[in-house]
């Protein structure tokens, strides 16, 4: 031990020298920034792109400059509006509804004697977090199917209701849309929230035991104070991600089908559908959408960090 | 006592129920991949069988060239994916939770940057496509995927908290240098760590359909999610159009309880062994949020 702490300065000193010491890192660390470059740094580029009247062959660099025109013609149409209140009316419903469900799911577990009981149902609840969403989109087909789906033959007629086209009425796709959406996420998200109760020390309870406390007034009392801050800093940093949208979830579960656009479309499926549709004029309002989607999220984001580094600097991204 | 009897019954009612609602939608798919088509016909898809019959999984075995070939896609992709995406993380993210290392403060922020802001996905698309060529390459499923920012920042909180610092000083001093320190001392001490970035990673790759959406033309080329999501397309397309099947010979669709057959064999994987790893997924989940 004392051997050890007398050769440490010299150590230091020597790692310190300068570049040589730090090659073997570096040349450890190059593949990975080498990527990181071309596939995230590179594309940064492309922010120009809405400027320009873009098409495939001449490029980024060779297509020639058209000042705004890109964003004139998404903000003219309807779609700008559309894909802006679905994005953010959709993410609202999933923070709250989501926040809620994750919460509550997280108590009740903690709440169970035996640890192999939640540990079981957990194993399950958490299962859909492992399917892709194409495999969603056959489950979710089974059931919305309009010759065989289980809902047109075999509930709807129970409750004496006529089959429904689903895949062609808008008006239904919100809750659905809902459903799938925390069908799959719930089990995996309240597992952030069953960590932090399960750090909340256990003599709160024994001594609120003591003084008479039933369960209820536990977890008002101590489980959901000591989770407070937790949500407030989840929910503030899905606010700041709120122009996201979950692409698998509004293109593969409703398929892609035009006819659900007007509750389906997001940001995210506008850019793809109009980047793939090939024409130069839709290439354009594409990566207008997509420009209005990095810089506005850039900013939210920022934002986000900014509350959450004045709520609890330990929370903060960076 | 008695009380937490009758709270223990509620929540035991209540997480069968839930767990009821997480399953049946599969159970429902793997009741119709059972099902003869003539059940089908007459009672629709319903959670038990009307008719058992194995014809589905007879003739995927019997006829599935292109299954058979998707299938090894697929595992080319997610071991290959996965194999070098962890090891190119974990040599990075060692860098990064090196406080030795004069330049951490700036590949920190070269990785964190990225969190934060994108050029888009035209400006992604252009890049892969005309400078980087990388359309209907096997290439395209694998690099995009590799670098991943969250899975840095799980792999070096990991690292800065497991690793004892003594030990990295006193193999230097003994003359090991980084690479010897790297995967003799670092990796079999922070295996948990390296499982579940491992983990997750092959869950992306396994899963993913969104490169090839995007790259991928040449039906050589398709991986599983692929094929699965074309056929659910030209379904969807022939309803919408029955000209459509005329047009472009998509007449062969397999038939129904076929499909919900090939969306079990190409999930079953995942499902039988999702239980045995899913402490690293949630460890993942935890670990990754601390600052650094």
């Amino acid at each position: 031990m004392k051997k050890e702490a007398q050769k440490k300065p010299i150590g230091y000193k020597k790692l310190s020298l300068g570049l040589k010491n730090d090659m073997p890192i570096l040349i450890m660390m190059l593949p990975g920034a080498v990527l990181i470059l071309l596939f995230s740094y590179l594309p940064m580029f492309g922010i120009i792109i809405p400027f320009k009247d873009i098409n495939m062959r001449d490029g980024i660099l060779g297509s020639p400059w058209c000042g705004l025109q890109n964003f004139e013609f998404l903000f003219r149409t309807e779609d700008a509006w559309l894909i802006t209140r679905n994005t953010i009316g959709y993410n609202v419903i999933f923070i709250i509804i989501g926040t809620f469900l994750n919460v509550s799911i997280a108590i009740m577990m903690s709440l169970f004697s035996s640890k192999r009981a939640s540990k079981i149902y957990q194993t399950i609840i958490i299962m859909p977090y492992f399917l892709s969403y194409v495999i969603v989109s056959y489950l979710v087909f089974a059931f919305l199917s309009m010759d065989n789906g289980f809902l047109n033959k075999t509930i709807l007629p129970m409750l004496g209701i006529e089959p429904i086209n689903w895949y062609t009425v808008p008006e239904q796709w919100p809750w659905i849309l809902c459903v799938v959406n925390f069908w799959k996420w719930t089990g995996y998200s309240s597992v952030v929230y069953l960590a932090a109760i399960a750090g909340i020390d256990v003599q709160l309870y024994e001594a609120a035991e003591i003084d008479g406390a039933n369960k209820w007034k536990q977890i008002i009392h101590i489980t959901l104070p000591s989770l407070k801050l937790l949500i407030v800093i989840q929910t503030i940093l899905s606010i700041g991600k709120i122009l996201n949208s979950d692409f698998g979830l509004f293109y593969q579960v409703p398929m892609n089908s035009g006819a659900l656009y007007s509750t389906t479309s997001t940001i995210n499926t506008y850019v793809y559908n109009k980047m793939i549709s090939g024409g130069a004029k839709t290439l354009g309002m594409s990566s207008a959408a997509a420009f209005y989607q990095s810089v506005v999220g850039f900013v939210l984001v920022l934002l986000a960090n900014m509350i959450v580094n004045k709520v609890d600097p330990d929370s903060a991204l960076f | 006592m008695h009380k937490n009897i009758k709270l223990e019954t509620f929540l035991h009612a209540f997480f069968l129920v839930l767990c009821a609602c997480s399953i049946i939608p599969l159970l429902l798919v793997i009741s119709v991949s059972l099902t003869s088509e003539s059940g089908i016909v007459s009672k629709g898809y319903t959670l038990l069988p009307s008719e058992l019959s194995t014809n589905a999984y007879e003739y995927i075995f019997k006829n599935g060239n292109s299954v058979a070939r998707a299938y090894g896609v697929t595992i080319i992709n997610t071991i290959t994916g996965a194999g070098i995406s962890t090891l190119l993380t974990a040599l990075f993210a060692y860098g990064l939770s090196k406080k030795d290392f004069r330049w951490r403060k700036i590949f920190t922020f070269y990785v964190f940057f990225t969190m934060l802001f994108n050029g888009g996905t035209v400006a992604w698309y252009i890049v892969c496509t005309k400078w980087l060529n990388l359309s209907n390459t096997i290439w395209a499923m694998i690099l995009p995927y590799l670098m991943n920012a969250w899975n840095i920042i799980i792999l070096r909180t990991f690292f800065s908290t497991t690793i004892p610092d003594g030990i990295i000083e006193s193999a230097k001093l003994d003359g090991a240098g980084e690479f010897r320190i790297f995967f003799q001392l670092v990796l079999p001490i922070s295996l948990p760590g390296i499982a579940t970035i491992a983990l997750f990673q092959t869950l992306a790759y396994w899963n993913d359909w969104w490169l090839p959406l995007l790259f991928i033309t040449e039906p050589k080329l398709y991986n599983l999610q692929f094929i699965l999501q074309n056929m659910m397309n030209n379904i969807q397309k022939m309803s919408e159009n029955s000209n459509y099947a005329l047009s472009t010979g998509a007449m062969d669709v397999p038939s129904e309880s076929a499909r919900m057959a090939l969306c079990i064999i190409a999930t079953g994987p995942i499902l039988f062994v999702y239980p045995f790893f899913q402490k690293y997924f949630i460890q993942g989940l935890t670990v990754g949020a601390i600052k650094g």
